[in-house]
């Protein structure tokens, strides 16, 4: 299906008008693919179609955002990216009497307790505070309530293992059938929040903003805003991780962080 | 084939053997190639880029890894980069995504090639080698849509001829040919893109 650009274009004005979600400044190949993914699975055949659908059913909308909000995420996602954390970030985060940590762009939830793990085992959780936030309703919901299938704890240990961990994975989790519960104790400091890089505004000042995999899916003008967003909820010298083929590059903010971790995407807020 | 017709870029798709072929098809082009080329090659998860080491110590033409929104230019090979999709925008940058696995693969070349159509429309040339699997079948399928040109190995020669016979199952390849024919179009192209 090959869908004309200008109605696309259209229908994510409508909609920003009709539900304050703005779409206009996501990447188009990435957004079109998915949005045609919807199309075809609900065998909805024209762009004219969808507009009638979704303007009319908020309930329909939802599931919309549903499919254009990639949430493939995993634990200790990219470990060599934790690891550097653990190496280079965590030591000078131990300075501050009360550390408050972004991750923005949570999806389902398991890099937020990647990030409570890696804070236990530095004896940092117990002063943080992580306000995860998503733009999808639905994965704060998967992502509040921490249960996950058991089926990828074999990847999510040796994740774990990767990124320097020395304990046995499984003390962080109860496994029950086929699924699996973080410990209580991970969740006391996380909250768990709707927000929207595209529209909404700073909320709080950070040590620490985690925005992973998010960035790829905007255009350059909305990947600078956000960065901006990050800049300005930022304390002084405060840290920045991004995605692993992520970079300040297109930002005009990019002179006013230095890399911490070239590699692993870690930046620090210098000026 | 239309004579003389002025092509804008080549998207290549391979998974099982591919370092082979893709070598067999790159080595001979000169540095001052007059189209970009995209490639998918499967590959594990590794952030290594063993890849395009390789393939640049054999080839003349740049080989790299292509950037997250990195401007397409001519005379350079672009290489997927493990675990994420690459797509390609119609102002001719990239994006990459870290979307669900298509045909059980990421990148895949189904998703490169559709993007790729839709971009560079009846100027795109879509090869299929040697793999596995039937990721970009339906891309092959797109390109033909929009009256690309496509093109996959012969599968008596492929190492690994499932990709290749479910490119050419689907009706939309134009011509089916050895590496080295592939090699010698591809060399034939004047530094125009035509034909």
């Amino acid at each position: 299906m090959n869908l004309d650009s200008k109605k696309f274009r259209e229908l994510l004005e409508s909609i920003q008008l009709v539900y304050g979600y703005d779409f206009t400044d996501y990447a188009e190949a990435s957004i079109t693919r998915r949005v045609t993914h919807f199309m075809s699975v609900r065998k909805i055949e024209s762009l004219d179609e969808l507009a009638r659908i979704v303007l009319k059913d908020e309930k329909i909308f939802e599931e919309l955002v549903q499919e254009i909000s990639v949430t493939v995420t995993e634990v200790f996602r990219d470990p060599s990216f934790y690891k550097s954390l653990r190496e280079n970030v965590t030591k000078r985060l131990a300075t501050y009497p009360f550390i408050k940590i972004w991750i923005a762009g949570c999806a389902t939830g398991e890099e937020v307790y990647s990030i409570a793990i890696l804070f236990k085992e530095e004896e940092l959780l117990n002063r943080s505070i992580i306000y995860a936030t998503d733009i999808n309703q639905k994965s704060l919901q998967i992502a509040k309530e921490g249960v996950y299938s058991i089926d990828n704890m074999k990847n999510y240990t040796s994740n774990y293992q990767k990124t320097g961990g020395k304990k046995s994975f499984s003390e962080y989790y109860k496994a029950k059938y086929n699924s699996v519960l973080f410990d209580k104790s991970l969740k006391q400091n996380i909250v768990f929040s709707p927000h929207n890089l595209a529209v909404d505004k700073s909320f709080n000042e950070f040590q620490l903003i985690i925005c992973r995999n998010v960035l790829i899916y905007f255009n350059q003008q909305l990947q600078n805003k956000a960065i901006h967003l990050f800049y300005e909820s930022l304390c002084p010298f405060g840290f920045l991780g991004l995605g692993s083929k992520e970079s300040l590059l297109f930002s005009d903010k990019k002179k006013q962080f230095e890399e911490v971790d070239r590699k692993e995407k870690i930046f620090i807020k210098s000026t | 084939m239309d004579p003389g017709k002025k092509y804008e870029a080549i998207v290549v798709g391979t998974s099982a053997g591919g370092l082979y072929a893709l070598s067999n098809i790159l080595t001979e082009l000169p540095a001052e190639y007059p189209l970009p080329i995209m490639v998918v090659q499967h590959r594990s998860k590794d952030k290594k880029e063993l890849l395009e080491d390789i393939l640049q110590h054999k080839c003349k033409i740049k080989i790299k890894q292509a950037d997250e929104k990195e401007k397409i230019e001519k005379g350079c090979v672009y290489i997927a980069p493990p675990d994420y999709h690459l797509l390609i925008e119609t102002d001719l940058t990239f994006s990459l995504s870290s979307d669900q696995y298509v045909s059980y693969s990421r990148p895949s070349i189904d998703v490169l090639f559709e993007s790729a159509a839709a971009a560079y429309k009846d100027t795109l040339i879509g090869i299929i080698l040697t793999g596995a699997n039937n990721d970009g079948a339906a891309g092959i399928s797109a390109i033909k849509q929009y009256n690309g040109l496509t093109i996959a190995q012969s599968p008596e020669e492929a190492l690994f001829p499932f990709m290749p016979n479910a490119a050419i199952a689907t009706k939309m390849v134009t011509h089916i040919w050895t590496l080295s024919e592939i090699q010698n179009f591809l060399l034939a192209l004047d530094k125009n893109g035509k034909t």
